[in-house]
C-alpha cells in the first residue's frame, strides 16, 4: 500500500457536484499526474462536508487546509502553489465575515467549532467507495465485537444504556425497539432501514448514505444479530441515484470481504441486504405505510397494534430504523454506551444532525450535541441571517413541526423541549426565516404539501387538511374573517386528535404554532387586509409614484397584461383590476417610481 | 382505453421486465420503476399489460401508479424541467421562478409543451439547499436561479 504524504479530499455530495466538483476532481487528478506526484499525493472524492453554502469544498491533509468555492480551473493553482511550493492559496480560503480574516483550518471556523460529528464522523473524511478506508476508521470492528464477544441480549442492553432514540422523528428508544422485536417468535424476521427521506429541506440521510454507506450496512447487520433476522432491506428514495449507487458499491465490497452474506466472521451468522425503491410519498416515512410500499402496495398506514415488531413486512416481525439512527450504532458499540450517554441532554442522548437552510448565511448539514441552543445553531454555526436582515422564525421538524421565534432561541433543543415549545424534532430540517417571510403563507405552504401527500385513507387528514388549506388561502387573499380563525384552531385540534397516523396527527402543527406566535400577522391579513411582509400577492398593490415617473414607458412595454397606461413622457398609471402583480414594472423601472403598497 | 398503440417489441420488453421479477405481484413497484425508465411514462395500456403479467387487477396497478408522485401517465418532454419546491427553495423564492417557467412555457405544472420539448414539474428537495432555489433540467442542476435567469435556461435548450 502506498503511503501518501498528502491527501486532497474533494466533496462529492449532491450540492457540490451540482457546482462541478466532479470536473474539479478530474482536473486535480490530471494535474497531479502531470507533475509526477501520483505516488505522493492522493486525490479522493468524499461525502458531504456539510458546509454546502461555500461548496465545492476541497480539504488538504495533513495541514487541514479548507478551501471553499473551488472552481475546476483552480486545480492548477492549488497543485502549483500549495502542493509543490507549500504555500496556501489565500483567495480560496474561508473569510471570517466578522474579522474579514482568512481562516485556513476548518477547526477554527464558526461553522465547525461547536459541532460534534458522530453520525457524520466519516462524511467528508473517507472515500465512500473504498471499504478499506472505512475499515481503517474502525469500520466493522463493532460488528466483529458483537458477533464474537457479545450475546444479542448484551448488545441490546448496551443500546438501551446508551439512551439512543430514533432519529427519524418519533424519538422512540432504539434499544427497546430492538428488544421487543427480538422477543417476537417467527421463522423469519426483517431489519428495515428507512431511507425514504421525505421532509422537504432535510437531506442528512442522503448525505450519510452518500458519504458513509458502510456504517449503515454494519449497523443493520448488528441489528439483525440482535433481533434474530438474517435479512435486511434498505427502503430508499428513487430520487437519490448517487446514494443508491454508493450503497450498491458498498454492499458489493462488504460481500467480497465476507462482511455481508453467509457465515460472517466465521461465526455462523448470515445476513443479506436488499434494496427497495420508494416512489415519492411522504407518508411512507410512517413505518406501516413504508412496509406496505415495500410489499408493492399503495403506501397507506394501518392501525397499530399490531406493531411491525410483531407483524410487519410480509407479516413477519420487522424492525424499522432510520438511517441516522443506524449511523450511531457502530460508534456506540465501539466506544461504549456510557461514552454516548455522557453526550447530550438528560433525556436525549448523543447528537443530532440538522439540515440548516433558508435565509441563513451558512447553509449546510450540521451535527451538534443534543441540548445545544437554537441561538448557537443559528447565529454561531449558521453565521446569522442573510443580508443582515432580522431573524423572524425558525421552522423545525418539516411539515410536522412548528415555527419557533426569538423567545425560543435559548431553548436547549432535544426531543422533549421542542415538543413542549409546540414544534418537534422531526427528521432534523431547520429552515430559518427573516422579516420578509409571511407566516400565514408559510403555514399555507406546509398545508399545500400535506394536502398533496395525505394518502387519503382517513377522513380527518384527507378532508380536514384540505379545509384548513382553503381557509388559509382565503386569509392570504384578504377574504378571511375572524370566525375563520376560531375554525382554524378547532379543526386543527380535531385533525390532530383523530387522524390515523403521524402525518395527520402532526400536520396542523405549522398552523397552530404560527397562530400562537404570529397571531398579529393573521389579524393584519383579516382586519387590515394587509400582508405585513408583502408576500401575499392578492394583498399587494403596485403603484406608480407620479413625482418620480418620467414617462419612459419601460413599465408599460414590459407589462404582460397591458395594465399600464400613459403617454410617452407623461405619468403612467397601473389599472389595479387588470394587474396580475407579477412585479415586472418594479423590476424594469429605473427611476424608482414603482412601489408596493 | 388510451389510444396510443405501443409496438410489439415494447410489449415484449415489458413482459420481460415482469418475468425478471418472477411475475410477482409484490414486485409491482420495482416493475413500474423499470418500465417507466424504459418508456418514460406509464400509459393505461402499459398498466394493462403489467396487470395481466403480475396477475392482479388493472385497478390495483392504477392505484399504485397514481399514489406515488414519481410515476407519471403523461409523457415527459425531451427536456424535463423540475423546480424544487422544498422549504429551503421556497423561502428563497422558488415560487417566483416556477411562475416564470409557467409564463414563458405557457404550460401548467405537470404538463408538457405541445412541441414535446419541455415538461414542467415540481419536486421536493433535491438536497442542494445551499444552492437554493434549485432547478433541474434532466439531471443537470441549476443553482441560485432567479426569475430573470429562467429565460436563459430555456434558451440554452431551445437552441441546442
Amino acid at each position: 500500500m502506498i503511503q501518501y504524504k498528502m491527501h486532497l479530499l474533494v466533496c462529492g455530495g449532491t450540492g457540490c457536484r451540482a457546482s462541478e466538483s466532479e470536473q474539479l476532481f478530474h482536473n486535480l487528478k490530471n494535474e497531479i499526474i502531470e507533475k509526477g506526484l501520483e505516488t505522493e499525493v492522493q486525490v479522493i472524492t468524499t461525502g458531504c462536508f456539510g458546509f454546502c453554502e461555500k461548496g465545492p469544498i476541497v480539504k488538504v491533509l495533513p495541514d487541514n487546509t479548507f478551501y471553499t468555492q473551488v472552481k475546476p480551473e483552480d486545480a492548477i493553482e492549488i497543485i502549483a502553489e500549495h502542493i509543490i511550493k507549500g504555500r496556501r492559496v489565500t483567495r480560496l480560503l474561508y473569510v471570517n465575515p466578522e474579522t474579514e480574516e482568512h481562516v485556513a483550518d476548518s477547526k477554527h471556523m464558526g461553522f465547525y467549532r461547536k459541532q460534534l460529528r458522530i453520525a457524520l464522523r466519516n462524511c467528508g473524511f473517507i472515500d465512500p467507495e473504498n471499504i478499506e478506508e472505512y475499515i481503517a476508521r474502525d469500520g466493522y470492528a463493532a460488528l466483529a465485537k458483537c458477533l464474537t464477544e457479545m450475546t444479542p441480549a448484551q448488545v441490546i442492553e448496551e443500546m438501551k444504556k446508551s439512551g439512543l432514540r430514533g432519529r427519524g422523528g418519533g424519538g422512540f428508544p432504539t434499544g427497546l425497539k430492538w428488544e421487543i422485536t427480538s422477543k417476537s417468535q417467527a421463522d423469519q424476521k426483517y431489519v428495515v432501514c428507512n431511507a425514504d427521506e421525505g421532509d422537504p429541506g432535510a437531506f442528512m440521510d442522503r448525505s450519510i448514505l452518500e458519504g458513509d454507506p458502510h456504517s449503515i450496512i454494519e449497523a443493520m447487520a448488528i441489528c439483525g444479530y440482535c433481533i434474530g433476522a438474517t435479512k435486511g432491506v434498505v427502503y430508499i428514495r428513487a430520487e437519490y441515484p448517487l446514494a443508491v449507487e454508493r450503497l450498491k458499491i458498498a454492499m458489493k465490497q462488504s460481500r467480497e470481504f465476507g462482511l455481508l452474506g453467509k457465515d460472517i466472521f466465521g461465526t455462523g451468522f448470515d445476513f443479506e441486504i436488499d434494496i427497495r425503491y420508494g416512489a415519492g410519498a411522504f407518508v411512507c416515512g410512517e413505518e406501516t405505510a413504508l412496509i406496505h410500499s415495500m410489499e408493492g402496495l399503495r403506501g397507506e398506514p394501518t392501525i397499530k397494534p399490531p406493531f411491525p415488531s410483531v407483524s410487519g413486512y410480509l407479516e413477519k416481525p420487522t424492525n424499522v430504523n432510520n438511517v441516522e439512527t443506524f449511523a450511531n450504532v457502530p460508534v456506540i458499540i465501539n466506544k461504549g454506551a456510557e461514552w454516548f450517554a455522557s453526550i447530550g441532554s438528560e433525556k436525549s442522548k448523543g447528537t443530532k444532525v440538522f439540515a440548516l437552510a433558508g435565509k441563513i448565511n451558512n447553509v449546510g448539514l450540521i451535527e451538534v450535541p443534543m441540548g445545544t441552543t437554537l441561538r448557537d445553531i443559528i447565529f454561531e454555526i449558521g453565521g446569522g441571517i442573510k443580508d443582515g436582515k432580522k431573524f423572524k422564525a425558525v421552522q423545525t421538524g418539516g411539515p410536522s413541526g412548528g415555527c419557533l421565534t426569538e423567545k425560543h432561541l435559548d431553548i436547549q433543543i432535544d426531543f422533549d423541549s421542542l415538543t413542549a415549545a409546540g414544534s418537534m424534532m422531526g427528521s432534523g430540517g431547520m429552515i430559518v426565516m427573516d422579516e420578509d417571510d409571511c407566516m400565514v403563507s408559510i403555514a399555507k405552504f406546509y398545508l399545500d404539501f400535506t394536502v398533496e401527500e395525505s394518502c387519503g385513507k382517513c377522513s380527518p387528514c384527507r378532508i380536514g387538511n384540505k379545509r384548513l388549506n382553503e381557509m388559509l388561502e382565503k386569509i392570504c387573499e384578504g377574504k378571511g374573517t375572524m370566525k375563520d380563525l376560531d375554525l382554524l384552531r378547532n379543526l386543527s385540534h380535531v385533525i390532530k386528535d383523530t387522524s390515523l397516523c403521524g402525518l395527520g396527527q402532526t400536520s396542523p402543527n405549522p398552523v397552530l404554532s404560527t397562530m400562537d406566535n404570529f397571531y398579529h400577522e393573521y389579524l393584519a391579513h383579516i382586519v387590515d387586509h394587509k400582508c405585513p411582509s408583502g408576500q401575499c400577492k392578492a394583498l399587494l398593490q403596485y403603484i406608480i409614484e407620479a413625482e418620480n415617473c418620467v414617462g419612459c414607458t419601460a413599465c408599460a412595454r414590459n407589462c404582460p397584461v397591458n395594465a399600464i397606461s400613459g403617454e410617452r413622457k407623461g405619468i403612467h398609471i397601473i389599472d389595479q383590476t387588470t394587474c396580475i402583480k407579477c412585479g415586472a414594472c418594479l423590476e424594469k423601472c429605473k427611476f424608482n417610481a414603482v412601489f408596493i403598497k | 382505453m388510451a389510444n396510443i398503440k405501443i409496438s410489439e417489441q415494447k410489449v415484449l420488453q415489458i413482459e420481460a421486465i415482469c418475468k425478471e421479477f418472477n411475475n410477482e405481484k409484490g414486485e409491482l413497484i420495482n416493475v413500474l420503476h423499470r418500465t417507466q425508465s424504459l418508456l418514460g411514462y406509464l400509459p393505461a395500456e402499459v398498466q394493462e399489460i403489467i396487470s395481466k403479467n403480475l396477475n392482479c387487477s388493472v385497478a390495483h396497478v392504477y392505484g399504485v401508479v397514481t399514489f406515488y408522485s414519481f410515476f407519471t401517465m403523461i409523457p415527459k418532454g425531451e427536456f424535463p424541467i423540475s423546480v424544487c419546491m422544498g422549504t429551503a427553495c421556497y423561502v428563497r423564492g422558488a415560487e417566483k421562478v416556477l411562475d416564470e417557467f409557467k409564463r414563458i412555457l405557457n404550460v401548467p405544472v405537470g404538463q408538457t409543451t405541445p412541441d414535446g420539448k419541455f415538461s414542467l414539474s415540481c419536486l421536493r428537495c433535491v438536497g442542494a439547499c445551499g444552492l437554493a432555489p434549485v432547478v433541474l433540467v434532466g439531471e443537470k442542476v441549476y443553482g441560485r436561479v432567479s426569475p430573470d435567469g429562467v429565460k436563459d435556461i430555456i434558451k440554452e435548450y431551445r437552441q441546442g
